[in-house]
């Protein structure tokens, strides 16, 4: 386990960016609840096994007991970095977006088993959708009952989606809570 | 009159039911001065008597024959059947006399019939008796010629269950029901086979079920081991509240209802026309799918917020979640997992129920104790690995695959883990200092036994879990006796409470050194005999007195100052000479320390001193006795 470098730090900050905006402040000094200690810490980011991971201070000082080879998780897991060095979000870090996201997307009942199961959101299965979305945002999927579904890249603004036809992509899928089921072993 | 007995059982002539009772009762004390009459009988009657005879010998040997396939129900029949055709018969037959003899003949023939009756009953009787004494021969037969030919032919069920049936039915009124002859144990015997064979259990398990339940009880339990218990589901605090989700899944066609008075969090799914384990809300985290008696420990364990939580055995972190639900996701959870492959599916439930507060590591669990330190965590949850015989109905090889070299494997490693689980938990800590050990298990060796040695080894004590509905757990069995606090653990199982075969003990540490002193004083009774045949007299007066003193307490130290307090004022002292030197190992050193600083040695030599001169005494006047012969 060990911190982010310069590079890491800003390859996932820029990743998170695009969810977030301005709302990355509050994942970033928010307080943290976890840890037997009464004064509260804060979050930090750690690196383990090419996984990065969203913990509390606490947690980390007590996760330096555990040998590199043995600790596997810790707090929530962000995302993982690529053999080739590329950052990629999972679907684990939903929670953390979800509460912090600046661009949402609501699904009707009948399209949700179909993102679940990997698909875009098409125009057709769109619920409710937030204003300013500029194409290539970071947008955060949730049901009608504000479940968080999953997360994707906007395909389009949200003017251009008024104008689209049914089989029309809105949101690129990137991923999705039916994950946990699908590829239990690649998370 | 002769009617009346038979309409009880046909229920067609019902008036003369009670009257005849008393009959019956008038013609068994008057048979005998009766018996002459008889002879005396018109044709009419003799005639009756013969044909009477005749059913006897009839429905006789339809009895005899009927041995053929012997239902316990059939030989009542046929004897019922006798009955009645002689009723029939009779009831022809005195309608006959009537109308030709007067009334004193009548009364002559009604007595006779009577008479008849009396006799007829009382060989029915016979009957029965020589039927059921037949009966169990049925299980003695099967021991020697009919065992071999039923092993060369395929099994018959239907055969196998009928017995299992009669044997338990004779065991539970085994003296009234019994063949001369037979012991108890052959119709064990039997009874083992029957079961093996018919539930596909192998001998070592069902040997040891026999053992633990009472024959009544031994066949629910396999019957309930042969179906699945209701699937259940736990709601997620940290995300929804049971109502609501209880609501949604309705909607989705879900049909579930709230599993039980004891928890607030439980559901327990009848059937779903969704898969229950693919609904969105369950990948949203929102429920675990969850036996019921998974909730069990963690309820017993009761964490608190912002406490350290050790789970030794986690994957696949069904109970951790609910132990990070119950402590609102503060605090921090030791996560450990020694399997690799089960570390996946732990750290993806924890994921996706959103706990963020635990720390998820891969180590065996007896080194756990070196990594996270000695003394360093509020509570400990081992659900420890075993040989689960308590989950038949999930996994039915367990039936045929458990030997007593399994279990006394589980139970060797069980006590290792405990050992450490206790090792790594602070006596001193706030607000905790338990641990709960469990295990889905129904054998004595991996349950009550280790959490015995566990009371022997380390300074705990069980402590009641806050289960009230399960069974008390054996403090003896067999040759066992084990620390009568073990009461306090909880037995659970399938036919009494619907859940998986379980078993939950709760103990608190009650200080962080260990207790060689303890050891060395007596708690281990079967130690204190070679040890203290090498010492001296006092050592050997010594041990009784302390280990009955330990056997009634309990190895908790505070309570045995104050026991000893009573006789031996000294001895506090030596407690905190002991406890200062309480690293040393060897009771050696510990037993020759003792004896300086004992005030109680005086007491004790006077005492010897005082049984040696009575001895003297009585040698004395012995010899003398001798003497004068």
């Amino acid at each position: 386990m060990r911190p982010l470098d310069e590079a890491e730090t800003t390859v996932v900050f820029e990743k998170l960016l695009k969810f977030t905006g301005n709302n990355l402040k509050n994942i970033v000094e928010s307080p943290a609840h976890e840890g037997p200690d009464p004064n509260p810490g804060r979050y930090c980011f750690r690196l383990q096994k090419n996984r990065v991971y969203y913990v509390s201070e606490a947690l980390v000082k007590r996760a330096t007991n555990i040998s590199r080879k043995n600790l596997v998780a810790m707090g929530t897991c962000v995302g993982r970095f690529t053999h080739g060095g590329k950052f990629h979000l999972t679907v684990q870090c939903l929670g953390l977006l979800a509460a912090n996201a600046k661009h949402k997307v609501w699904l009707k009942p009948t399209s949700e088993m179909s993102f679940l199961y990997g698909n875009h959101v098409l125009k057709g299965g769109l619920g409710r959708i937030t204003d300013g979305i500029q194409p290539g945002d970071g947008v955060v999927v949730f049901s009608m009952s504000d479940v968080p579904l999953g997360f994707g890249n906007a395909a389009k603004s949200t003017q251009d989606c008024r104008k689209l036809d049914p089989n029309g992509i809105v949101v690129h899928h990137q991923s999705d809570i039916g994950e946990y089921l699908r590829m239990e072993d690649d998370l | 009159m002769a009617l009346g007995s038979l309409s009880k059982k046909k229920g067609s002539k019902s008036s003369k039911g009670p009257p005849k009772k008393k009959q019956k009762g008038d013609l068994f004390t008057e048979k005998r001065p009766e018996k002459a009459d008889l002879s005396d009988d018109s044709d009419v009657s003799n005639e009756e008597v013969e044909e009477l005879e005749n059913f006897d010998e009839d429905s006789g040997s339809e009895l005899l024959s009927g041995d053929v396939d012997p239902l316990a129900d059939d030989f009542l029949q046929g004897s019922d059947d006798e009955e009645e055709n002689s009723g029939s018969d009779s009831a022809a037959g005195s309608d006959g006399s009537d109308s030709d003899s007067e009334v004193s003949d009548i009364e002559r023939k009604s007595r006779a019939l009577d008479e008849r009756r009396a006799r007829e009953e009382k060989d029915a009787e016979d009957e029965l008796q020589t039927n059921i004494a037949e009966e169990s021969d049925e299980f003695w037969l099967p021991t020697e010629e009919e065992l071999e030919a039923e092993a060369n032919r395929p099994p018959d069920l239907q055969n196998l269950q009928r017995r299992i049936q009669e044997i338990v039915r004779v065991l539970s009124n085994f003296k009234d029901l019994r063949q001369e002859g037979a012991k108890r144990k052959d119709y064990i015997e039997q009874l083992k086979m029957d079961l093996s064979s018919y539930y596909g259990y192998n001998d070592f398990l069902i040997g040891v079920l026999i053992e633990m339940f009472p024959v009544n009880e031994l066949l629910e339990l396999i019957n309930a081991f042969e179906k699945p218990r209701p699937i259940c589901l736990r709601t997620n605090t940290l995300k929804a509240r049971r109502r609501d989700l209880a609501e949604v899944l309705l909607k989705r066609g879900v049909n579930l209802d709230p599993l039980s008075k004891w928890s607030k969090v439980g559901l327990v799914v009848y059937d779903s026309q969704v898969p229950i384990g693919a609904t969105p809300e369950y990948m949203a985290g929102l429920y675990m799918l969850q036996s019921a008696n998974s909730f069990l420990p963690v309820m017993a364990l009761a964490p608190q917020e912002k406490e350290r939580i050790v789970d030794m055995a986690a994957a696949p972190g069904g109970k951790t979640t609910y132990v990070a639900a119950l402590m609102k996701n503060t605090g921090i959870i030791y996560a450990n997992e020694m399997k690799e492959p089960r570390l996946k599916s732990l750290t993806a439930n924890l994921n996706r129920m959103g706990v963020t507060n635990t720390i998820v590591c891969n180590y065996d669990g007896r080194e756990l104790p070196k990594v996270l330190g000695l003394n360093s965590v509020d509570r400990v949850l081992l659900d420890a690995p075993c040989s689960g015989t308590g989950v038949i109905s999930k996994d039915e090889s367990v039936k045929t695959s458990k030997s007593l070299e399994d279990i006394e494997k589980s139970a060797q490693l069980q006590k290792q883990l405990i050992l450490n689980a206790i090792d790594m938990v602070d006596a001193n800590s706030k607000s905790g200092g338990y641990i709960v050990y469990s295990t889905c298990s129904m054998m004595i060796a991996e349950n009550e036994a280790v959490v015995d040695y566990a009371l022997k080894k380390r300074n705990v004590k069980v402590v009641p879990c806050g289960l009230d509905f399960g069974r008390p757990g054996y403090t003896r069995f067999r040759e066992y006796r084990f620390h009568p606090s073990l009461d306090k653990t909880r037995r659970f199982y399938p036919h009494v409470h619907n859940m998986d075969g379980f078993f939950v003990a709760k103990l608190k540490k009650v200080s962080n050194s260990l207790p060689t002193a303890a050891a060395a004083e007596a708690v281990q009774s079967t130690e204190q005999a070679p040890l203290s045949s090498e010492k001296d007299v006092e050592s050997v007066e010594e041990a009784p007195l302390s280990s009955v003193e330990d056997a009634v307490e309990g190895s908790v130290r505070p309570s045995k100052e104050d026991s000893n307090k009573k006789n031996n004022p000294g001895r506090i002292k030596r407690e905190h000479q002991n406890g200062n030197g309480a690293p040393k190992p060897a009771a050696d050193k510990r037993r020759e320390r003792k004896f300086p600083f004992r005030k109680e040695v005086p007491r004790r030599t006077e005492i010897i001193k005082a049984r040696e001169e009575k001895r003297q005494a009585l040698r004395g006047t012995k010899r003398k006795g001798e003497g004068s012969k």
